[in-house]
């Protein structure tokens, strides 16, 4: 029964949340208009969801959310140090193939947008069987050495988050 | 509120702004000196990210200085923000792909299929089945 009420619980609780920091405070009347549509919007767009996303380790999610939030602000100096500084032509841009473990699409796009937000890379294509990303680089001497990162900083961490 | 305490609240306030006003100057910036387009990407997706997010905690904190109130509209901004940089980003990309016609100067997957950009037989195929652990079809979870 709960079940069928709530086919996903966890975005149900992301929408409460949502709605609650969009009324700017947890005022009663929000919270209800909230929980409502928590209550239907999961219920009306259930054929998109045919798959509950499993998420095991919800420590690693606050983990990995603090990591990358330091990532982003290291990226910013990095970028902006390379916008500055350094001549465009100087600049040894290129494409890098990043091959994927995990095959859990939650997981992929997550480490894409990762990818996208972190130092000097920008995630732009998918192979077609959904194995590899393609990320261009704006500055990279080390090929192996960034994709040794990014498999290691990231995706280690996605695997155990959504397994 | 005490003087010395809203002197400091907004040097605090103007000192973030400042910084976040930077940082989006130089994301501006990157877009007019880089010279190819996906060079051009890099600045805009990362650099404003903190220009947004240096303005967006000076906000927090002035109307938490001036109303005494926590204002949590700020987050959601970041949220948006985090979910659709590089959506946006991602989509440019695939475009310049398409239009500069890039598939000989991109390196090779290192699996049989190609990038989805240019593979024709992941338009054949069902685009989320190449994705799914193999066995499990996307509906074979459904009751």
């Amino acid at each position: 029964m709960l079940a069928r009420l709530f086919p996903h619980p966890l975005l149900s609780l992301v929408i409460v949340a949502v709605w609650v920091l969009l009324a700017n405070g947890p005022a009663a009347s929000s919270l209800a208009m909230g929980l409502l549509l928590g209550l239907v919007l999961p219920l009306l767009t259930r054929p998109f969801w045919p798959e509950r996303p499993r998420v095991r380790a919800p420590l690693t999610v606050i983990e990995y959310g603090l990591i990358v939030l330091f990532d982003i602000c290291v990226a910013n100096l990095q970028v902006a140090y390379l916008i500055l500084f350094r001549r465009p032509e100087s600049l040894r841009s290129r494409f890098v193939v990043v091959p994927l473990d995990t095959r859990v699409p939650e997981a992929i796009v997550t480490l894409a947008g990762t990818i996208t937000m972190t130092p000097g890379t920008v995630s732009c294509d998918v192979s077609a069987d959904g194995r590899a990303l393609l990320v261009h680089a704006l500055d990279v001497d080390d090929p192996d050495r960034l994709v040794a990162t990014i498999k290691g900083r990231y995706e280690r961490r996605l695997v155990e988050i959504f397994g | 509120m005490n003087g010395s305490l809203a002197l400091i609240g907004e040097a605090l306030v103007a000192l973030l702004i400042l910084l976040g006003s930077f940082f989006m100057l130089v994301g501006s910036f990157g877009l007019l000196r880089l010279p190819t387009l996906m060079q051009r990407l890099h600045a805009p997706t990362k650099a404003t990210t903190l220009g947004v997010g240096g303005i967006l905690i000076a906000s927090m904190l002035y109307f938490l200085f001036t109303t005494g109130r926590l204002s949590i509209h700020e987050l959601l901004i970041t949220l948006f923000l985090f979910l659709t940089a590089p959506v946006s980003a991602y989509m440019l990309a695939k475009a310049h792909l398409h239009r500069s016609r890039a598939e000989p100067t991109l390196p090779n997957t290192g699996r049989p299929a190609g990038w989805a950009t240019f593979d024709p037989q992941a338009e054949a195929a069902d685009p989320e089945e190449g994705l799914r652990p193999q066995g499990t079809s996307s509906h074979a979870r459904q009751p």
